[in-house]
């Protein structure tokens, strides 16, 4: 087979791993298929879970926000306005759940079958990714029934979602990777996810904050994500903040390439200590 | 050499284990203790030694080096903690070693359990193309031998029912049967046979026969049953503490392996060793004994033969009713006799015993020449307490048992005591 003349040393950092990542690339894909098929099971309405959550958030935010807080949405129907953010932020925030703790719950796997671990929080990200795209279609439909028509920009929507994709997959390695070891954050992930609802832009349009803090505000890789959505679903009605966004654009990058390097490092040693 | 298919050099693998400094007795002293060392570790002045004595190095193995060639069936096997199954992960790559390098030219397939990842919401179909996955099979090559495998496991009327619904039979039928179907170059391969009812047990062996010698692939196999060791593997290894003891032809591996094991107990006398890990320690001595009482290990062909526990209990478990059983292992046919006081019909019921001696004797023991492990095992009524798993050895010497000039062939497991007779019958067939 492929692995001819391998050897095995200690700190190697290993040559193959990249090619080896594609070679279990099938595994990667039934990992993925197992957790999708195994999520709705014994379910009554199936898949139809991957609606209502998103779409119950939206009208409680809405109300909450809009209705009763009355802020501002720049003439955009206010479910929209929350939804366009809810997208991301649902994308993020399971992906974050599930993946920081997808490595001990396939603790069978680590410790009995040899394969690039990476391919574990990865196929947890993609699962919540499938959700969103599901959840996709509310969005639609709420433009449906709202007659919004979108303008050019929604194109850009993609350049967006690979933004979101980055951010989730970044926070996962490192979470999961620190969950092996330091099982606090199973209890610090949930926090991270409920506490990052209320300070990113998902309710409110984060043109509420005012101009000093902005920059300090766009620290968070998510505000650059949901500003982008936001951007790409509404156009014109919602302003990108530049150089906030710039901003959330590197601390992506960062946290991404910080994650993969993280995760490479500790991985060796997640069947020693899981 | 171009046929060297695995070559380990100076492999070992280093664990720290941490150790309770103290216990402590209330949450409070523990929160105190905690502060302090927090303190400690933001402090480096204050540290009082370098040497850490909560944490401890462990090697679980030590410089190994050895060389497996393709097609080599090679058994290991050594005691508990030996090393076997951290061997078997660094050379899977589960693990990565502290020391030394390892060579493979070929695809590895490691089987350290059945039924890894199988998923017990998902369906037996689904769960074999996610079990074949996870082993390294591509999508094509499972459905392929999908018939096969389905036909092997016998499950073809549940392969839509989820393997919750399994019999545990079942499940472990359907997971060995996917990875019997692996084609690896080099098969690693645990403990796996341990499983199952007699029947299917068989039946693997069957097929780790097959694939060793009809499909000519490397394969490294660990387990504790000396009769699957010697009928798969020509060749063996034996750890010991982390170390390469032998490595050579399995009769002798295994005579080597049983010696130590005795030679440990004989130093150590640490019964410990020989418990399993349910056994609560009962039995405090046992012994062989010839017709004069006298401890023996060795006898002539058909001797009688006297087997002896010795129990002490805590005070406040005595023993109600007594019952002592003894196993016979030959390393090349696995178990060769099992009897106990129960099934021979010996009733005790007068207890309490806090202590005592039970002696069983046989006579004539019809057991071929070689070399026999004893376990001994010790229960009360119905509850099962303690043994000693192949704690005695018992060596019985090649004799003319038969007063004929010839002994018996040292074949099979045991000799009978004939007679024999003969009718000639040629006069009536010349008559007709």
């Amino acid at each position: 087979m492929v692995n001819k003349g391998l050897v095995i040393e200690a700190g190697r950092s290993e040559k193959h791993y990249w090619h080896d990542l594609w070679r279990y690339r099938e595994l990667f894909y039934f990992l993925a298929w197992r957790d999708i098929l195994v999520r709705y099971k014994q379910t009554a309405i199936g898949i139809s879970w991957a609606l209502i959550r998103p779409f119950l958030t939206m009208i409680v935010f809405s109300v909450i926000f809009g209705s009763l807080a009355k802020l501002p949405s720049n003439g955009v129907p206010y479910p929209i306005l929350v939804f366009a953010a809810m997208l991301p932020w649902q994308f993020f925030s399971s992906a974050l759940a599930e993946s920081s703790t997808s490595l001990i719950t396939n603790s069978n796997l680590i410790s009995k079958v040899y394969f690039p671990r990476l391919i574990v929080p990865a196929g947890a990200v993609i699962v919540s990714l499938i959700d969103f795209l599901i959840s996709g279609i509310i969005l639609v439909g709420l433009m449906l029934w709202y007659g919004f028509v979108p303008g050019w920009s929604i194109l850009t929507l993609p350049l967006f979602t690979l933004m979101a994709f980055a951010a989730s997959f970044g926070a996962s390695l490192w979470l999961a990777a620190l969950t092996v070891k330091y099982r606090d954050f199973r209890f610090i992930v949930p926090f991270i996810v409920q506490f990052g609802l209320y300070v990113s832009p998902v309710g409110f349009s984060s043109s509420v904050v005012p101009e000093q803090w902005r920059l300090l505000y766009s620290l968070n890789p998510m505000v650059g994500v949901i500003d982008g959505f936001r951007w790409a679903i509404l156009g014109g009605q919602a302003q990108i903040y530049w150089p906030g966004f710039l901003l959330s654009l590197v601390l992506v990058a960062v946290l991404l390439l910080s994650g993969i390097w993280y995760f490479r490092r500790t991985e060796r040693t997640f069947a020693d200590i899981i | 050499m171009s046929d060297t298919i695995i070559r380990v050099e100076n492999l070992g693998k280093k664990y720290i284990i941490g150790h309770q400094a103290q216990t402590h007795s209330s949450f409070r002293e523990m929160l105190t203790h905690q502060v302090s060392s927090l303190g400690r570790k933001f402090l480096p002045g204050k540290k009082t030694s370098a040497s850490n004595p909560t944490r401890e190095e462990f090697w679980a193995l030590r410089d190994l080096s050895f060389e497996i060639k393709q097609g080599d069936v090679v058994g290991v096997i050594g005691r508990n903690g030996a090393g076997k199954s951290t061997l078997l992960k660094i050379l899977s790559r589960i693990t990565e070693p502290t020391t030394g390098r390892i060579e493979l030219n070929g695809r590895v397939a490691s089987l350290l359990e059945v039924g890894t990842g199988f998923h017990a919401e998902l369906t037996g179909r689904e769960n074999i193309y996610l079990n074949g996955a996870i082993l390294g099979m591509s999508r094509t090559e499972i459905k392929r031998k999908f018939d096969e495998i389905v036909d092997f496991a016998g499950i073809e009327k549940f392969l839509d029912t989820p393997v919750k619904r399994y019999s545990s039979g079942m499940y472990v039928r359907l997971a060995f049967a996917v990875a019997a179907h692996l084609e690896p170059e080099v098969l690693v391969v645990d403990e796996v046979l341990a499983v199952g009812d007699a029947e299917f047990q068989k039946k693997c062996l069957g097929k780790m026969h097959d694939v060793s010698t009809q499909e000519g692939r490397t394969v490294l196999f660990v387990s504790h049953q000396m009769a699957a060791i010697s009928n798969l593997c020509p060749k063996c290894i034996v750890l010991n503490k982390g170390q390469m003891e032998f490595y050579g032809n399995t009769q002798d591996a295994i005579h080597y392996y049983l010696m130590q094991s005795k030679e440990t107990n004989r130093k150590s006398n640490d019964l410990q060793v020989f418990r399993p890990s349910w056994a609560q320690p009962r039995i405090i001595s046992a012994r062989i004994l010839d017709e004069q009482g006298d401890e023996q290990n060795k006898f002539p062909l058909g001797s009688n033969i006297t087997f002896e526990l010795t129990f002490q209990t805590p005070l406040d478990q005595p023993l109600k009713a007594p019952v002592m059983g003894v196993v016979i292992n030959s390393a090349t046919f696995g178990i060769v006799s099992v009897v106990n006081t129960r099934m021979s019909g010996y009733w005790i019921y007068d207890g309490p015993y806090y202590s005592g001696t039970m002696r069983c004797t046989v006579k004539r023991l019809p057991l071929i020449q070689g070399d026999y492990n004893v376990s001994v095992w010790a229960a009360d009524g119905p509850t099962d307490l303690d043994t000693l798993s192949d704690y005695l050895t018992l060596t019985i010497l090649e004799t003319d048992v038969y007063g004929s000039g010839h002994s018996p062939f040292q074949q099979g497991a045991l000799f009978l005591e004939p007679t024999w007779e003969i009718a000639n019958t040629s006069e009536a067939l010349l008559l007709t």
